[in-house]
């Protein structure tokens, strides 16, 4: 048991948050529906302690500590996302508390399959092994599933649930299928392994190109990229909103993590050839992304068109590493991800805890309609708003122009500048769209025939993850040095 | 001279903190603020006029603060003669629009006066911004407030006004970003805007790189393929909304030629001069002649912004010190003049609550006050001598026609235009004969209307009467400008003898009128 001693120590925070994850599933039937607040407080306090624990984990960036026979390591680039992570999950059971209650399904599982999924995903950013980042990747998307069909009495949220699952399973198939043919032509599922059979048997071997590009594929399904993003705008409109929240914030960081090291660590042989899939794959993402959320007219829907685009950003700055010249390598543009991942968190988060607390008679008003002159009766909460659509524009000073502005950066470094022009048209067009909501809310004036206009719900834990939504977007607009170091140093540990 | 005190940082700060604390009072408070926080950083940037050394080569009052290590960007302000004038108009301006929104804006007075004074701020922060990162959040961080002002608060057809606005400058400003981190990697990896301006770059990147700055400067200026924006944002915005965006907004885009285009991209600017002069002089003629079609006010005074606009841009790219400096001082007096007809417009809707022509008819006999200062702001901006666009606009024709005769002719056609539909605006505002059941009394300014006015009057004669002041502390920023570009052109052409004649053309062909120059 001693051999394991080390090992298990370096997975405390997974294990912690796992073993809660089980607490909080077993407590919640013996609970009180009164006094099921406290399931969230003691989630939250994990997520705490944990956080605490992995800062603390890593002394020096150079470190990496890895344990059980190299499944997972501990190093900078995982604390990084872990920290990120355990953030997100916590700003998230706070934005979930208010929001479950006014929609009568405060259940306390929800806050385990919370924990589980984060479990999952932190696995997934510190495995090293294929098969270990496809169990972090399962965990993750089973307790997603659940999650995304807790409201049980309404047709939409069971609908999506049955739909993410059929096309997740589907990718997870395709994932696993890439991951056989890797396993088939190395021996082994380690990253390190393929990368070197990789480098012995050359890039232009059709099966390993054919194991990439399943690879690939099956990421781009959790990445929610074109073309394998069908399943996220009815997903995100039918989950519950914090839900929507947490897949549209921490799933995509997490796979954006997972296929990040995949790609460097294990296919990095391959570059050439996957910083021209990934080219195709982003231009056709924000292309698509922006130019449908356009039309769209329910918010959590745009949002989730919204987020499609986002993810061709990051990609963006991924074919940048992947084209990587110079002494910094493909440093810039891995970097220029983990900051723009990082930014988008929370200004996603942010609007859809507005979205959360906009109510409509009994029921969420979600349409962007239901914003309309929110300006006069909720100045704050518009202010807030209008914030994070001209962050989620990327226009400065708010942190979302600092993302872009990396991303873009990396993208020019790697001769790139024809790229970073029409990501920037695109971005004008996306401008479009966010500016809308800004419009509505600022600018129309409700009409008069319009039964009863939406309210808000508002509470502690909301004002809570408002101001430290609001805060990050400023901060990092304004300051975003001490990000930005951090996303730099971390990413030296990567391969 | 430098500094140790933040003067720059300081006038930044200030309408900032009046921002937060307008957000703070109460609606009948926020005007009272709102007009302190600008009037203290008008009292800010005054001393700044003496303080300045006119003969001094390098920045001014400059501050120096890493901001970012990792890409190197800093937080780098300072003031030479080019930028010292823009930044006084924007602080004298303030105060100004304050006043003229003191009654026009009833609705979330707190919001509006906030939001100027963040326009401050940004707008401040574009003419001292030394680093390019900065210099472009500064730059689209004007995006939102300006969206606001016009959607919020403005006329019947505001929202696609606003959104028109922000779409065409959003859009004009991207490729801007892209060249700039193109000039990042290409000029030593810094976003020093003094450093990238010693650089040479080779000719074809410049075309590329040109192209995109006139993308991001032609639509604010806005130059003639690129105005429509201007017409729709002017008539729908409340009248501090048009002062801003005529006084001080479309500066921008000729302080962004002036200070990126033509001395980091000379070869650029020297190739692109005939496009930049074509267009230049069409914006002339095409929006007077707009501006005689016109029967609502504001949309007259907008065309004829854009008439008076492809006059700086015109001395701008004749390249030579006359024309120069004569753009220069045309940024300033057309935010004074154009400032000043904006805000007789603001005062004579919230009178009648009609902009058209029609309207306003024969306001002599009910407001004589009224009626002088509207005639000598007309005056003003028809280039009258003795008023400030006069010296101005003849600097520029001086440069123009150093540079080519055919052009001058034409763009003196925009002058004798401008006369015909100013001096036809004034006689039937000031002078028709009202139908009779039209205007029962109109009461003359108020003590608040002149203090916003007489201000714009003063400066209206005192830089026609006197311009030296002012010419002689941008003098020696514009033949900084001038040597950058000639300096620039010696390394890459092809031609060995080229670099000796094009020092000629750009120096050596000033020589003989900038001694007897009308200015001094």
């Amino acid at each position: 048991m001693s051999a394991y001693g080390a090992d298990l120590l370096a997975l405390l925070p997974e294990l912690i948050i796992a073993v809660m994850a089980c607490l909080v599933i077993a407590l919640d039937p013996i609970t009180p529906a009164s006094r099921r607040d406290l399931l969230a407080w003691l989630s939250v306090g994990s997520l705490v302690i944990c956080l605490g624990i992995t800062i603390g984990q890593i002394n020096s960036v150079n470190t990496r500590v890895s344990a059980f026979s190299e499944l997972v390591v501990v190093d900078a680039y995982a604390r990084f996302w872990k920290i990120l992570l355990c953030s997100v999950a916590g700003l998230t059971i706070l934005t979930s508390l208010p929001y479950l209650k006014a929609e009568r399904i405060h259940l306390g599982e929800y806050y385990g399959f919370i924990l589980l999924a984060l479990s999952g995903m932190m696995v997934m950013v510190s495995g090293v092994d294929l098969l270990t980042i496809y169990l972090g990747t399962e965990l993750m998307s089973l307790s997603l599933y659940v999650m995304t069909g807790l409201n049980r009495s309404k047709p939409r949220s069971l609908e999506a649930a049955a739909k993410y699952f059929v096309l997740g399973a589907f990718s997870s198939g395709i994932l696993l299928y890439g991951i056989s043919l890797l396993y088939g032509l190395a021996g082994s599922t380690k990253l390190a392994s393929i990368a070197s059979a990789i480098g012995s048997r050359g890039s232009d071997d059709p099966l390993v190109l054919i194991a990439t590009i399943l690879v690939a594929v099956g990421f781009g399904f959790k990445i929610a990229a074109v073309p394998f993003h069908m399943w996220t705008p009815d997903v995100y409109q039918g989950a519950p909103t914090s839900v929507t929240a947490f897949m549209a914030v921490a799933a995509k960081a997490a796979s954006f993590a997972a296929f990040m090291r995949v790609f460097v660590e294990g296919l990095g042989g391959l570059k050439a050839d996957w910083s021209l899939l990934f080219l195709l794959i982003s231009v056709v993402t924000l292309v698509l992304g922006n130019v449908v959320a356009i039309v769209q007219t329910n918010i959590k829907r745009m949002l989730a068109y919204s987020s499609i685009a986002h993810a061709g950003y990051a990609l963006i700055g991924f074919v940048a590493a992947g084209r990587g010249v110079g002494l910094s390598g493909g440093t810039p543009g891995l970097a220029s991800i983990m900051i723009y991942l990082a930014i988008y968190s929370f200004m996603t988060l942010g609007a859809f805890a507005v979205i959360g607390m906009l109510r409509k008679g009994g029921i969420e008003g979600e349409e962007i309609e239901d914003f309309t002159g929110l300006a006069k009766r909720q100045p704050l909460a518009a202010f807030l708003m209008l914030i994070f659509m001209a962050s989620l524009a990327g226009i400065p000073p708010t942190a979302g122009f600092i993302g872009k502005f990396y991303v873009f950066m990396a993208a020019v470094e790697a001769d790139l500048a024809w790229l970073a022009a029409i990501a920037l048209v695109f971005a004008v067009v996306s401008a479009y769209y966010y500016m809308r909501v800004v419009m509505v809310m600022y600018m129309r004036d409700p009409s008069p025939s319009s039964v009863a206009p939406a309210r808000l719900v508002t509470s502690p834990s909301l004002s809570f993850v408002l101001a430290c939504a609001v805060a990050g977007v400023i901060l990092f607009g304004l300051f975003p040095n001490p990000l930005v170091s951090f996303a730099l140093q971390s990413v030296l540990t990567l391969k | 001279m430098t500094s140790s005190f933040p003067w720059l940082s300081l006038l930044l700060v200030l309408p900032l903190a009046g921002a937060v604390a307008v957000y703070l009072a109460t609606e009948s408070a926020a005007r009272w603020i709102a007009l302190v926080a600008t009037l203290a950083d008008l009292l800010v940037a005054l001393p700044l006029w003496w303080l300045f050394d006119p003969q001094a080569v390098q920045m001014q009052f400059t501050e120096h603060v890493a901001w970012i290590t990792a890409p190197p960007i800093y937080y780098s302000l300072g003031l030479d003669g080019i930028s010292l004038p823009l930044v006084l108009m924007t602080a004298g301006i303030m105060p100004l629009c304050v006043l003229a929104s003191w009654n026009a804006i009833t609705t979330s007075v707190r919001g509006f006066m906030a939001t100027l004074l963040v326009m401050e701020t940004a707008m401040v922060g574009v003419f001292v911004a030394l680093d390019f990162i900065l210099f472009y959040v500064f730059w689209e961080a004007m995006l939102i407030p300006m969206y606001l002002l016009i959607g919020v608060w403005g006329g019947p057809n505001r929202l696609y006004a606003a959104i028109k606005f922000f779409l065409y400058t959003l859009a004009g400003s991207v490729l801007f970003l892209v060249a700039i981190l193109v000039l990042y990697f290409y000029g030593g990896h810094t976003f020093d805007i003094l450093a990238l301006s010693q650089g040479t770059y080779p000719a074809s990147l410049q075309m590329w790189l040109f192209l995109a700055f006139f993308a991001a400067f032609a639509v604010k200026v806005p130059m003639f393929p690129f105005h429509t924006w201007l017409p729709d944002a002017h008539v729908e915005a409340p009248t501090a909304g048009s002062v801003i965006l005529a006084s001080i907004l479309l500066k921008m885009g000729t302080y962004g030629f002036l200070r990126f285009s033509l001395p980091m991209l000379p070869d650029a600017s020297l190739a692109f001069t005939p496009m930049m002069v074509t267009l230049s002089i069409i914006a002339i003629i095409y929006g007077a002649y707009m501006a005689l079609a016109q029967v609502d006010l504001k949309k007259l005074i907008a065309y004829s912004s854009v008439s008076h606009m492809g006059f700086i841009t015109l001395g701008l790219f004749v390249l030579n010190q006359q024309g120069i400096e004569g753009a220069v001082l045309q940024m300033v007096n057309h935010g004074i003049t154009t400032g000043g007809l904006f805000l007789c417009v603001g005062i004579i809707y919230e009178r009648t609550h009609s902009r058209l022509i029609a309207d306003n008819v024969g306001l002599a006999a009910p407001m004589p006050q009224y009626a002088t200062l509207l005639v000598i702001f007309a005056l003003s901006s028809l280039g009258l001598p003795g008023t400030n666009s006069f010296v101005g606009e003849f600097l520029v024709l001086v440069g123009t026609f150093l540079w080519s005769k055919v052009a001058t002719a034409l763009a003196s056609l925009g002058i004798i235009l401008a006369a015909t539909y100013l001096l036809w605006m004034v006689q039937r505002v000031v002078f028709g004969v009202p139908s009779p059941h039209h205007l029962p009394k109109l009461s003359d300014l108020n003590q608040r209307e002149l203090v916003t006015l007489i201000p714009l009057v003063v400066l209206v004669f005192w830089i026609g009467l006197y311009p030296n002041p002012l010419v002689s502390r941008m003098h020696q920023s514009v033949t900084n400008t001038i040597a950058s570009m000639s300096r620039a052109k010696v390394a890459p052409t092809a031609h060995p003898s080229a670099g000796g004649t094009t020092e000629s053309l750009l120096v050596g062909s000033r020589e003989p009128l900038t001694a007897q120059g009308p200015s001094r």
